[in-house]
């Protein structure tokens, strides 16, 4: 097994992705994770090693459970982080711009 | 194509600068930021409808708008309060997502005439800390990474 993985074939599942979305939003256990998959534990489990294994997640020990959370830091790392939240405010401004030349004709 | 919006997030630091220039007076683009039927109308994007519930554009205002899915799912609230509301020149406002971890933003929008028909808006954004800036930033991105291959539902389903 390898012990350094790459990101990017870290991100390349689907399903790991959806874990990522779920921890992007809040922090949690992994059984609360692992709830949200119809898939078996040790396999959730199996995706939350690899995650936290190229440090995409990270860990943190509270009483008996385990919670997980994202490492934004190195999230900066992968395909251009900033983008897509760049690219959101672009969209929004482009429709402003298109309403408000429409509106400027009326 | 070249995206026209700057985003400058410098390392560790709480805050971010957004900035743009539109080929719009600087009236209209003031007014784009003051009209709710005209926010909604450019807060909304083919997957969640944005609707204004509430819109006081003047000192000691609030506002409050909702997204919701094409189902009708209300996909996240927001609001803030309003602390200076210049017109053509300034909004300065909190913003708080609504049942999430990231805590309360201080934006300050600053809107500039740059000729007769085109201006410029910078937005300051200040966090509560840089690990909320980031995690705020990473939400895009992971949204991103599920959009751009199936959407969450439809990977669960596969998983079946």
């Amino acid at each position: 097994m390898n012990l350094r993985r790459d990101v990017f074939q870290a991100i390349a599942d689907p399903t790991r992705r959806a874990i990522l979305l779920l921890v992007a939003s809040h922090t949690m256990t992994a059984g609360a994770i692992a709830s949200n998959f119809d898939t078996a534990r040790p396999t959730v489990s199996k995706h939350l090693q690899i995650l936290t294994e190229c440090e995409l997640l990270e860990q943190k020990q509270a009483g008996r459970e385990i919670y997980y959370y994202i490492n934004a830091q190195k999230m900066k790392e992968v395909a251009e982080f900033i983008e897509p939240f760049r690219k959101m405010w672009d969209d929004r401004f482009n429709k402003l711009e298109s309403i408000m030349k429409e509106y400027k004709s009326k | 194509m070249e995206l026209k919006t700057k985003i400058d997030a410098e390392a560790g630091k709480q805050d971010l600068l957004i900035t743009r220039e539109f080929d719009l007076p600087v009236e209209l683009l003031f007014k784009a930021h003051a009209e709710p039927d005209i926010i909604a109308q450019w807060m909304s994007n083919p997957h969640t409808t944005a609707k204004v519930l509430k819109f006081e554009g003047k000192k000691h205002g609030s506002y409050q708008l909702e997204s919701t899915d094409a189902q009708g799912n209300v996909v996240f609230r927001s609001n803030g309060v309003i602390h200076e509301f210049i017109p053509d020149q300034k909004i300065t406002r909190t913003f708080e997502m609504e049942n999430a971890p990231f805590g309360v933003q201080l934006e300050v929008y600053e809107f500039k005439q740059l000729t007769e028909s085109t201006s410029k808006l910078n937005i300051h954004v200040i966090y509560e800390s840089g690990a909320k800036r980031d995690q705020l930033l990473a939400l895009p991105f992971a949204q991103g990474l599920n959009m751009a291959h199936n959407r969450i539902q439809e990977i669960l389903n596969t998983l079946k």
